[in-house]
């Protein structure tokens, strides 16, 4: 049957190219063509898995922009709140609630004087605060919580999804059984215990000169990456290990082995390079949810304290008073927004760049 | 087959009891207790109490009882809800909970699914671009705003939904859309990156090759390979859309599961609590059971002895 | 086979979900539908007003309630002897009237001819009994049990309360309570039926067949989380005069929705605004404050350094920008509170108020806070501690469920800032936090307390030495016996002297810092008239009329 398809002739000499559209065509389920065939014979150069990687990121157009926002964003959030004329917790009385670009009595005086005012560009809340200088030290706090507490999510989860997966039988079993009870035991009550019992043997240890680095990344900051990687983890090892399930049983890996490769190197060189793809996208997707588990855990005690913001608790705080004052949202979520959007779309620069599987 | 499900439920029984005994100390290590109030009970009252309810056994003894009774099927009263039976809250509610959260885990993966497929396919072209612009607008937006906006909008100003309760059919669309959106977009981003894996595999190119048809290389080997890590996420998805979500049911009125696992412990109402952690710990379990059959199903490489 | 198996399993996960969308239809929906908050009066449709007074109950027993919106529900159920008026007065319920002995020890009501429980059983006195004695028994689990402190037998657990005869109940007091019969109009005075509270145990409360009143309203349909319907109660003795045909509660608990609800009109009433809308309702007569006998303070621990010194208490006390929270935090128009008893309790002579015939501790005008401020400095200088020198880091403590408190703990740190101390803020959730403050495990601590009944009672008894509630773990010996004087006293003026004597100790020992006196906020539609409100919060809705 195939045979005899193969000798079909078909005049279409379009690319071959996967796409589902709305616009079915006729083609779409012909038989692959002869010169569609030839053209999947392609001859790759050998270059250093690294080297190749940048360079063909650096040719990625909305991969180069979207590092370019992010590294404004770290600007915006690390930088810039060193050179604004308002911080995050000085309470300017008499300018309480005003609305984006809006003065308060006092200012318009000064600038009736001929004065220069900052404008507020986001306006102020409730306690006369500049709503822009907290939204970027805010963003201090989620971009630090993001991207730290993901990196640990994305250590501890994918060494544990593969070293599950790897060995399987039993192993697999027990620590899939473990996973399953991090999972289910509820994690508020963790947070609640931790949130009593944390801070002093941390403040204790921070008094120490070893541990002084603890006073200057904060004690809720740390406490905020223990829950991450006592607790979080898990979702990224079920899915690193339903990947790996699957590579573990290809030939390259049986080869390694008959070449006599340690299990790490396995695991380090084969496994995980190739579910780079996977890594760095649900790397990113967890990014937001990271952001968003910190102003839970906040809430519940355990976490940055007031009157440090974070985007999370400062869009939660917006919602009370959406009615009345809705552009208090704004700045937070559109925040949230373009970090989380950079970060995905470089995850995908980096991720066509580096993934082993897409090269073309 | 049967061996292995076997030793796999035996190991769920085992899984249940070590979440169950880890959740009983765990609670009763947490500080503050279920008669603690703005206005303190007095001592001979909460003594009264305490002895009523057996809490003032020690802990070991208490464990034993509770063990014993859960058991026989019981899971006790409710400690805050005076009188209400934990079994009792758990049926009346897991329907409703369940029904929104079964319509929204259809959304999610229908809709999921099929805009990350054609994202995959349309690779670097506008749909593609749209499709994951929206996608990561839809992470980005976590449930209590998305909640609430479509509260106010649809809901309030718009006035064409009704803003509470299950009442009428258009009373489920902003709970099911609010449910939806996030895993509707974090399946959509998923199946997208695993379709692009799949796409790029020599087996696709051998099919093609040896002369298959698009749209039957794209279902038989495909979707097939790349919907593997969807399945993943969806087992435990499943567990918590079922059992409700405190945001959601709490916004839109709806009398679901969702907030007796919140509310249960910051009441430090302990039989509830341990009736929700229970409940949730068989659903996961039996999800990721069924999930690591489906996969042996759908990829016959993998190989889970 | 196995691509069979494979369809199977993968449905199997689908179907779970499924199974849940087809299973029960009418677990909650087999109501009229009542999109505009109220039903059109025709003949056929009964008259529904829809209101929301709060999230759902965890308990509607009359004896083991103590929360406000739990309180409303009970009161639509049950009526005790007497029930509150639109002013707050007592006015006869059960009670057709009472007879009070001359030395006001002795209380003698007499029932209404004929008055029956909602399933038809005749009431009596017996019932009262029960009810009360229930209440106070350790068994129940009462938070309100000490209410009946001031009838005799409370200490040995039998209450001098007797039915001489079916209408006839007798009741002895210790001392004179002039607000006796306001108490006999509190939830947890209600009668509630013997027989069925010792058939069915605790879950009497829990469903309409077995929750049988006497009020003017009964409890027809409670979906937990969803709603309350209750409907006119044709054997109640006034049953002319009430209001809708029914009443349905609608149980949301998310600010935002319930205000949503409140515009769409899809609810006549709510008691709930989140505080930041307050600027845009400011203005609108649907929207109402009422007076609440409870007050905002902040605790301090008097038994921990640096707290443990009145000269620093004070000056915090006196740091305290009251004006300025109340204007822009609390927004509602609370009253800056200079002392601990609310505004609204009246003294020994019922037309003027405790609090003007005690005046301030701390003078609240906006004007005197540069002075309160001098005067803090000086006192921190006395206390060796110049300008915060040498004055360790401390913490404020508050629990982050309402944001008004995360705010009024960022503005105290500001205030504070000026002493030239460092306050550090924290969080604890709810109960984490209730049983930090209670073991004393704080330096400073958010607090408040609401009033049961209009006596300053109510707010002083809670400072004697190893109190619940007595959250500053504050000693002191004279105040202690003070108060013992006060409950034993029958003199009402010898009783509100000692009262005004015992907060003087509590303000000259700086105890509490004092922020603001409470308000009740809720937002009612203009269509809905003659519902009201009482001091304590409670709504009444069983005499409303709905306008078109």
């Amino acid at each position: 049957m195939k045979q005899k398809s193969l000798l079909q002739e078909t005049e279409n000499t379009e690319k071959p190219q996967w796409k589902l559209s709305f616009h079915l065509k006729a083609d779409d389920f012909m038989p692959a063509s002869e010169e569609e065939k030839q053209d999947l014979v392609t001859i790759r150069e050998s270059v250093n898995f690294w080297q190749d990687g940048i360079r063909r990121f650096r040719k990625n157009k909305m991969g180069m922009i979207s590092l370019i926002v992010v590294l404004f964003m770290m600007f915006f959030a690390f930088v810039l709140p060193y050179f604004y004329p308002y911080n995050y917790y000085e309470q300017i009385r008499g300018s309480e609630s005003l609305a984006p670009f809006e003065y308060s009595e006092t200012e318009k005086a000064i600038m009736a004087e001929g004065g220069k005012v900052f404008p507020h560009i986001f306006g102020t809340d409730t306690l006369g605060r500049d709503i822009m200088a907290r939204v970027m030290m805010g963003s201090r706090i989620s971009l630090l919580v993001g991207i730290v507490a993901s990196a640990i999510i994305l250590i501890i989860g994918s060494i544990y999804g593969a070293i599950a997966a790897y060995f399987g039988g039993w192993v697999d079993t027990i620590m899939m059984r473990i996973v399953d009870i991090i999972y289910t035991v509820p994690d508020i009550l963790l947070i609640i215990l931790l949130s009593v019992t944390l801070k002093y043997p941390l403040e204790r240890l921070a008094e120490m000169p070893t541990f002084a680095w603890i006073n200057k990344v904060g004690v809720g900051l740390i406490s905020i990456f223990i829950v991450f990687s006592l607790l979080y983890w898990v979702s990224m090892a079920r899915i690193v290990r339903s990947q790996v399930l699957t590579l573990k049983e290809l030939e390259y890996v049986a080869a390694a082995k008959a070449l006599g490769a340690s299990h790490s190197r396995i695991i380090r060189k084969h496994l995980l390079t190739n579910c780079i793809g996977t890594l760095i996208v649900t790397t990113t997707l967890q990014i937001p949810s990271s952001i968003f588990t910190e102003t839970f855990l906040s809430f519940l005690g355990l976490g940055v304290s007031a009157p440090m913001p974070s985007l999370g608790s400062l869009a939660s705080a917006a919602l009370d008073g959406l009615y009345t004052y809705p552009y208090r949202l704004f700045a937070p979520a559109i925040t949230i927004s373009i970090i989380i959007l950079a970060f995905n779309l470089l995850g995908d620069g980096l991720r066509d760049a580096f993934d082993p599987k897409l090269k073309d | 087959m049967l061996k292995y499900f076997v030793k796999r439920a035996v190991l769920a029984v085992i899984t249940i009891w070590i979440v169950a005994t880890l959740t009983f100390f765990l609670m009763f290590l947490v500080p503050g207790g279920p008669f603690l109030a703005e206005k303190a009970p007095s001592p001979a009252t909460l003594a009264a109490l305490e002895a009523k309810y057996g809490l003032d056994q020690p802990l070991h003894i208490q464990y034993k009882n509770y063990m014993l009774r859960l058991l026989q099927g019981d899971l006790g009263t409710s400690l805050k809800q005076r009188g209400r039976e934990v079994n009792d809250i758990i049926f009346t509610r897991l329907p409703v909970s369940a029904k929104v959260g079964g319509m929204a885990i259809v959304v999610a993966v229908v809709f999921g699914v099929f805009f990350g497929s054609i994202a995959a396919l349309n690779r670097g072209k506008w749909l593609d671009n749209l499709i994951v612009f929206l996608s990561t607008c839809g992470i980005a937006i976590p449930s209590f705003v998305v909640s609430t906006l479509l509260l106010y909008f649809f809901g309030v100003k718009l006035e064409i939904l009704p803003t509470f309760g299950l009442n009428t059919t258009s009373s489920y669309i902003m709970p099911v859309f609010a449910l939806a959106f996030y895993p509707m977009s974090y399946i959509s981003r998923l199946m997208r990156s695993c379709m692009l894996d799949v796409l790029g595999q020599d087996y696709m190119r051998t099919a093609r090759a040896k002369g298959l048809s698009q749209m039957k290389a794209l279902f038989k080997h495909a979707l097939r390979n790349a919907i593997l890590p969807v399945v993943t996420y969806l087992g435990p998805l499943l567990a918590y859309a079922l059992t409700g979500s405190f945001i959601v049911e709490t916004i839109f009125t709806i009398p679901g599961l969702g907030d007796s696992f919140i509310s249960s412990i910051t009441g430090r109402d302990y039989p509830l609590i341990m009736g929700t952690t229970i409940f949730l710990a068989f659903l996961i379990v039996t999800m990721n059971l069924l999930v690591d059959i489906v996969y042996k199903v759908i990829d016959p490489r993998i190989n889970l002895r | 086979m196995r691509k069979k198996l494979a369809i199977l399993l993968a449905l199997l996960l689908l179907v779970g979900t499924l199974a849940g969308c087809s299973g029960k239809k009418n677990t909650n929906n087999n109501l009229p539908d009542n999109e505009n908050g109220q039903t059109a009066p025709n003949d056929s449709e009964p008259v529904v007003l829809n209101v929301h007074v709060g999230p759902n109950p965890d308990t509607i027993d009359p004896a083991l309630n103590s929360a406000v919106d739990g309180a409303t529900l009970i009161i639509h159920a049950f009526e005790g002897l007497y029930t509150l008026d639109k002013n707050g007065v007592p006015i006869p319920g059960q009670a057709e009237k009472v007879d009070i002995s001359e030395d006001g020890l002795t209380y003698t009501f007499t029932l209404r001819e004929g008055l029956t429980w909602s399933d038809g059983t005749p009431l009596t006195a017996e019932d009262f009994v029960y009810a009360w004695n229930r209440a106070i028994d350790p068994d129940t689990g009462a938070d309100y049990a000490y209410m009946f402190e001031s009838i005799k037998g409370y200490d040995e657990g039998k209450l001098d309360v007797t039915a001489v005869d079916e209408r006839t109940l007798v009741v002895n007091l210790v001392a004179k309570t002039p607000y006796f019969l306001e108490l006999t109009a509190f939830p947890t005075f209600s009668p509630v039926r013997k027989d069925i509270i010792e058939e069915h145990g605790e879950a009497w409360a829990l469903a309409p067949e077995t929750y049988i009143g006497n009020g003017p309203y009964k409890l027809v349909e409670w979906v937990p989380s969803s709603h309350m319907l209750y409907e006119k109660n044709e054997r109640y003795w006034n049953y002319e005069a009430l209001g809708p045909d029914q009443i349905k509660f609608v149980l949301m608990s998310d600010a935002n929705s319930v205000l949503g609800a409140f515009k769409t009109g899809q609810i006549l009433f709510a008691d709930d605004l989140p505080t930041e809308e307050i600027d845009s309702w400011r203005d609108s007569d649907e929207f109402y404050i009422e007076g609440q006998l409870g007050t905002y303070y902040v605790s301090f621990n008097t038994q921990k350094a640096p707290f443990d010194n009145k000269l620093v208490r004070e000056a915090f006390s006196l740091a305290i920008d009251r004006n300025y929270i109340v204007e822009n935090i609390g927004k509602a128009g609370q009253q800056p509170a200079g002392a601990f008893v609310s505004i609204g309790i009246s003294d020994v002579d019922p037309t003027k108020e405790f609090r003007e015939v005690g005046g301030d501790y701390i003078d609240v005008s906006k004007e005197a806070y540069e002075q309160n401020l001098a005067r803090a400095k000086e006192l921190m200088k006395e206390a060796g501690y110049e300008n915060g020198e040498g004055f360790p880091v401390v913490e404020y403590l508050y629990n982050p469920e309402s944001d008004g408190h995360r705010l009024i703990a960022e503005a105290l740190q500001q205030m504070w800032a000026q002493l030239g101390v460092e306050v550090k803020l924290a969080s604890q959730e709810w109960s984490t936090f209730l049983n930090t403050r209670k073991n004393g495990d704080y330096q400073i601590a958010r607090n408040g307390w609401l009033a049961d009944y209009n006596d300053p009672i109510s707010f002083l008894d809670m400072w004697i030495t190893g109190s619940g509630n007595n959250d500053a773990q504050w000693s002191n010996a004279e105040y202690d016996k003070l108060i013992a004087e006060v409950k034993n006293s029958s003199d009402p003026v010898e009783r509100f002297e000692k009262m005004h004597r015992a907060e003087d100790i509590l303000f000259e020992e700086a105890v509490l810092a004092p922020i603001y006196y409470y308000v009740d906020l809720y937002l009612m539609s203009n269509k809905l008239q003659n519902a009201y409100s009482s001091p304590l919060g409670y709504k009444y809705f069983m005499y409303a009329q709905i306008a078109n």
